[in-house]
């Protein structure tokens, strides 16, 4: 029999310049983390498989390898296809434990696990916390969010949606585990947004 | 196929094709970001990295070079200070080193520069949103000449335990009279983390209060990496009745007339002659172009 000389559809999608594209990612990313709730407009050239989105597989080529486990939700997980090429272009090992995630995608936002229910770090070391990337829908529109902390001036005003559940509760809680705690990264279609755990968030009235 | 070989021309190379680009491979970079990521989510604290060996030897700024290679991009203007300077051997020496690793453009004008990497100096040009401001740190931890042993220290930053650092600054004024620590004077970051500022003198402790640029620190020796990002609370540990003071210059810049300014003693000859100068360059060659003068003798 021939061995078909089409790729595998997981071998294709990624970044055709590693380098500077995945330079451009980071600084996109690191510009949102610095400041937190500006929306950052992320350009790449990557075509994931769905239903994993085009933005989180930009923020995944860019940070998880060899080195970094990656927690998948159930949507993700179920698809061979995304976990396939997560394998190929990052490297990262799946890991179905959230507790022990170096980073933990979410594709459905309305079905993940509680913020808690990740890596938080120590207090020694509280680096060693999950990142969760959220694949949000809009980053214009949604519950308005009055922002404060490092890396806010006064205050910033972010809208993003779909928002997990008891959003505002759980992020208190997440800051009063301050300095463990998850940070977010909410990957929306041609940008990015940041929440890091420094980040207090406040439902603007009205 | 012309198949001689052939010398190859470093001044024709605007990169050296053979690393890749800013030198680091793509595994290291990726770590190195994570942990600034990590840095700026804690600010203050000192996040542990595999720290790599570089080209050059550590405490030429390994730390610094590192993040800075990890961040930078072709779209970048990249500007290397040294003790404030541009001209000077570690700032001209790094600055080549991104040239022919990266071809990105390099300037000396602080106001053009998306990153700065800086030995020991914030520059005297207020920075602005969206710079960044890179540190070269020799010895990170605040708490080490108090409590040599990193297990201590780590649980001492876990427990928010700064007392002894208070006693430190005590025994100064004890000693002293005043708080006389001068240079590397402990900050405390956005009310959480006591953190080193590297070995800046401590005028330039308040440029790091609420500043719109993001500061990022790398310690390559020790194998540390802490942010803190713009518009976040920086505070001088000082006590009520000795608050935190910056130094005072009895005489303004010789060059430039600059009296708000760090300066510089530089020796003149050896009858005992001496000068004042602003120890940041660029700024002082700006005020110079201005038209400002100092009251130097020729």
């Amino acid at each position: 029999m021939q061995p078909s000389l089409r790729p595998e559809s997981f071998l294709e999608g990624g970044f055709a310049d590693p380098v500077l594209g995945g330079q451009a990612v980071f600084r996109c990313i690191m510009q949102a983390m610095a400041e937190p709730g500006t929306v950052q407009p992320i350009s790449h050239d990557l075509q994931p498989p769905e239903p994993m989105t085009a933005t989180m597989a930009a923020i995944a080529a860019t940070l998880c390898d060899a080195d970094t486990s990656i927690w998948l939700d159930a949507t993700l997980a179920a698809n061979a296809q995304v976990v396939k090429w997560l394998g190929f272009h990052t490297g990262a090992p799946v890991t179905p434990r959230a507790d022990q995630a170096t980073f933990a995608l979410v594709g459905d936002i309305g079905a993940m696990p509680a913020l808690a229910d990740f890596a938080q770090g120590t207090d020694s070391y509280p680096d060693r916390s999950s990142t969760l990337v959220l694949a949000v829908e809009h980053l214009d529109r949604g519950m308005a969010l009055d922002l404060s902390g490092p890396g806010i001036r006064d205050s910033r005003t972010l809208r993003f949606a779909p928002v997990p559940s008891d959003f505002i509760a759980q992020w208190a809680a997440n800051g009063a585990r301050f300095p463990r705690g998850v940070d977010l990264i909410l990957a929306a279609p041609g940008a990015v947004a940041c929440l890091p755990r420094s980040t207090r968030v406040r439902q603007e009235e009205g | 196929m012309n198949t001689e070989a052939r010398a190859f021309d470093w001044a024709e190379a605007p990169a050296i094709a053979t690393y890749n680009f800013a030198y680091l491979d793509e595994q290291s970079k990726r770590m190195i970001r994570r942990a600034i990521l990590k840095g700026i989510a804690v600010p203050g604290y000192q996040v542990p990295f595999a720290s790599r060996e570089m080209p050059m030897p550590y405490g030429w700024g390994t730390g610094g070079v590192q993040v800075t290679a990890s961040i930078i991009g072709p779209d970048d203007t990249l500007k290397v200070i040294d003790q404030g300077a541009d001209d000077t051997t570690n700032a001209i020496s790094i600055r080549k080193f991104f040239q022919r690793t990266t071809g990105v453009r390099t300037t000396t004008a602080t106001t053009e520069a998306s990153i700065i990497q800086t030995r020991h100096r914030i520059p005297e040009t207020p920075l602005t949103a969206g710079q960044v401001l890179v540190y070269q740190v020799p010895i990170p931890e605040p708490l080490r000449f108090l409590e040599p042993r990193e297990t201590e220290t780590r649980t001492m930053h876990a427990l928010e335990e700064y007392g002894v650092m208070h006693v430190k600054l005590y025994e100064d004024i004890a000693r002293h009279g005043h708080i006389a620590t001068t240079y590397a004077y402990p900050v405390m970051v956005q009310g959480r983390y006591v953190t080193d500022p590297s070995p800046t003198p401590k005028f330039d402790n308040p440029k790091m209060d609420q500043c719109p640029a993001l500061q990022l620190f790398g310690a390559g020796r020790e194998m540390r990496i802490y942010a803190i990002p713009p518009w976040t609370e920086v505070t001088s540990l000082d006590f009520e009745d000795h608050p935190f003071a910056v130094q005072a210059f009895d005489r303004p810049c010789a060059l430039c007339g600059a009296d708000d300014v760090f300066l510089d003693e530089v020796i003149m000859d050896d009858q005992g002659g001496r000068m004042f100068v602003c120890s940041d360059t660029d700024h002082c060659n700006g005020r110079q172009q201005a038209g400002h003068a100092g009251e130097q003798e020729t």
